[in-house]
């Protein structure tokens, strides 16, 4: 996957171990792999769905891509410039371009500051706009939104889910990103408001030409938004590719497994389908399997799973997979 | 499938009756500190409490009309009714150097004739004087004494908690050897060791205190700060670029000061016990000075014939108590209110 310009960010084996300190003199006992080599792209005005069960460090590989945290090991390029090799100021200028919207849109919100204070923050902060027409602006960014501007002197406990999470919107929009990255944004909802915020995301996204890392844990939240979808087990992508692709033919078993648990609503296609149940528990990711992080649980494991980690590779165009045995399943 | 489906209709989202209706003071506290100040005022203990403060704050105010002072620009001098040392009963009238009669004692007593309410002490000093401009000297010194520890403990715990690691590592070492320090007693040699040098006033006890008690509020404000350093909206703010030190005032002091604030109001109540106790130790203000802790002292000569005397000792001594119960009040049911909070205070 080499950087080309209709990609806008290129992951490049991306590690975020967080260390473990323990006893008095606090030495470092261990770490947690949050994310264990993470490698992909995205390209400029799409949207990559990243699903996986809570915990597998979803979040993680979206932060440390905003370099909230400090990457282990690894390379982010964010159009062409090398994010980890930028000084604190030049990052700070280069967050312009990158936002993000959180899951929890009661946590996201500064509970003292009014939405008028949270939306314009970020024009203060960069002196994108002084006084009125941070108004004038702060106002506009709430139409976006469909919310109302004569909000804007009220606090974010005075919304409700769905508003506030609008508010964290227009927050992400205020500076007119071209890249955000939407961690679980309507996980928290909702289930009736879920289709308004992801509806409110698609148009703004066609508006604005944005580019969305969209993060969820189930594979049907991310069907409708995303144009490729990456499944993430324990710290690494397991597979990625086209999302009709993905959900047509999935080769990597722990895809055919979330897949197989979703309900599809024709019964006699549900009928045929051939179910895998997936046994036992996440393993920790303090101490993750040797080999292929899924072998723990994989009903085709078989002896090399468990020595060597299965390379990330390209069995198709487009459609890649981290499996010994992803043969098997390819028609 | 529960797939969403798109609408393309997203003027259903214009929403403008939906929002919930609060009130001025929840809208500026905020949820959190309104769900605090709610509990508090909920509670029948806090709200004999805060009675019993705002009777304190009402006589501290009101001492001038009171208790008229002798020498109105030294009014913090109890008037002595002559140098004899057996202290004269309640009710004894003035005899010498009257002062001024208040209004209120005529239509009252019928009579203008001024006498020692509640008798005199050791030396003639009217304990009706002393308690009430005592008063003052108690909001005075709590005052102080309070904002002092609280100011020193926030910058403290707020700059352990910000640089964390090996600062924080050394800040809380300190405090911990504080802390093991008997606090009365650490107090008193300070203050005795000061004394002689800056003279025989409200301070060397004041500097005393605030030396030894600023590290509860150091150790509450560095645990709130860590837990809200934690919080969603830090992190959003540093997705949106806002600098540290924005950060830190803007975001994180504002959402972790109110628990704080609220506990070292309440504090002003023990701050004056411990005030009475060196004063009663004979630390700190000259004598004769309007201060409770001093009033009693006056009884230590008496303590075996308290039967005779007791006014020197009752009147004082309830007025302490009562003033002290009233923060304590407020601060039980604080801490109630607060409780999952309150790990790691001293
Ligand atoms: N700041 C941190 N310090 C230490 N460990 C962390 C930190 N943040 C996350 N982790 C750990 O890293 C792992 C991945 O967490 P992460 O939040 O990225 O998962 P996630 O996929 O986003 O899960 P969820 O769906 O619950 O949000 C978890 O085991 C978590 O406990
Ligand atoms: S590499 Fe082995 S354990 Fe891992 S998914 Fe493939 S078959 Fe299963
Ligand atoms: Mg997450």
């Amino acid at each position: 996957m080499s950087a080309n310009n209709d990609v806008l960010l290129h992951v490049d084996n991306l590690v975020m171990h967080f260390p473990i300190y323990r006893g008095v003199f606090q030495r470092q006992v261990g770490a947690v792999h949050a994310v264990d080599g993470v490698s992909f792209d995205v390209k400029r005005g799409e949207t990559l769905g990243l699903v996986g069960e809570s915990g597998c460090g979803k979040s993680t590989t979206g932060r440390t891509i905003l370099q909230l945290y400090k990457a282990t090991a690894g390379k982010v390029l964010f159009d062409g410039a090398d994010l980890m090799s930028l000084k604190r100021e030049e990052m700070r200028w280069m967050r312009r371009q990158m936002q993000m919207i959180f899951q929890d849109p009661y946590a996201s919100l500064n509970p003292r500051m009014t939405v008028a204070d949270i939306v314009g923050e970020p024009l203060m902060v960069h002196n994108a706009a002084t006084g009125k027409e941070i108004q004038e602006r702060v106002a506009h960014l709430l139409e976006l939104v469909n919310l109302s501007p004569s909000f804007a002197g009220r606090y974010p406990h005075e919304f409700s889910g769905g508003q506030r999470q609008r508010i964290g919107v227009a927050r992400a929009l205020a500076l007119q990103p071209s890249f955000i990255v939407c961690d679980e944004p309507i996980s928290a909802l909702d289930v009736s408001i879920q289709a308004q915020v992801v509806n409110l995301l698609e148009e703004l996204q066609e508006q604005f030409n944005l580019t969305y890392l969209f993060i969820a844990h189930d594979l049907s939240m991310v069907r409708h938004i995303s144009k490729r979808v990456a499944v993430m087990y324990l710290g690494v992508i397991v597979e990625l590719a086209e999302r009709d692709e993905l959900y047509s033919q999935p080769l990597h078993p722990y895809t055919q497994a979330l897949l197989s648990a979703v309900p599809i609503p024709d019964p006699l296609a549900d009928a045929r389908r051939k179910r895998v149940i997936l046994e036992g528990d996440v393993p920790s990711p303090v101490n993750p399997p040797s080999g292929c992080r899924f072998r723990t649980r994989c009903p085709i494991a078989d002896k090399i799973c468990a020595e060597t980690r299965p390379e990330f590779r390209q069995l198709k165009p487009g459609h890649f997979v981290a499996c010994h045995f992803a043969e098997r399943f390819l028609q | 499938m529960t797939e969403t489906t798109p609408s393309g209709d997203n003027t259903l989202l214009r929403e403008t009756a939906a929002i919930r209706e609060i009130g001025r003071l929840e809208r500026f506290l905020g949820p959190e500190n309104y769900r605090i100040m709610v509990g508090l005022l909920k509670t029948p203990a806090s709200i004999i409490g805060f009675v019993l403060i705002g009777v304190f704050i009402i006589i501290a105010l009101a001492a001038p009309v009171i208790a008229p002072p002798v020498t109105p620009n030294d009014p913090y001098k109890i008037p002595r009714d002559g140098f004899s040392s057996e202290p004269q009963p309640m009710g004894s009238p003035w005899t010498r150097k009257t002062p001024p009669v208040p209004f209120w004692y005529e239509p009252i007593m019928g009579t203008d004739q001024w006498v020692h309410i509640l008798g005199t002490s050791q030396g003639q000093y009217d304990v009706f004087y002393g308690i009430i401009w005592g008063t003052r000297t108690a909001f005075r010194t709590g005052l102080i004494v309070t904002i002092a520890t609280f100011l020193i403990g926030i910058i403290i715990g707020s700059v352990s908690a910000y640089y964390g690691g090996i600062v924080d590592n050394i800040i809380m070492r300190v405090v911990d050897i504080f802390l093991t320090l008997p606090f009365i007693l650490a107090a008193l040699i300070l203050a005795a060791v000061l004394t002689p040098r800056i003279g025989k006033s409200l301070f060397p006890a004041i500097i005393a205190l605030v030396t030894f008690g600023w590290m509860g509020y150091a150790r509450i404000i560095r645990g709130d700060i860590l837990s809200i350093k934690e919080r969603d909206y830090i992190m959003a703010a540093r997705v949106i670029g806002v600098k540290d030190s924005r950060i830190l005032f803007r975001h994180i002091i504002p959402n972790a000061i109110f628990p704080t604030l609220v506990l070292a109001s309440l504090a002003i109540g023990d701050v004056v016990l411990s005030f009475a106790a060196l004063s009663f130790l004979g630390i700190g203000t000259e004598v004769g000075y309007a201060d409770w802790g001093q009033v009693l002292s006056f009884a230590r000569n008496w303590i075996t014939s308290l039967n005779t005397y007791w006014y020197i000792v009752v009147w004082p001594g309830l007025t302490l108590v009562l003033y002290v119960m009233g923060f304590n009040l407020v601060g039980d049911a604080l801490r109630d209110v607060l409780d999952p909070r309150m790990r790691g205070k001293s």
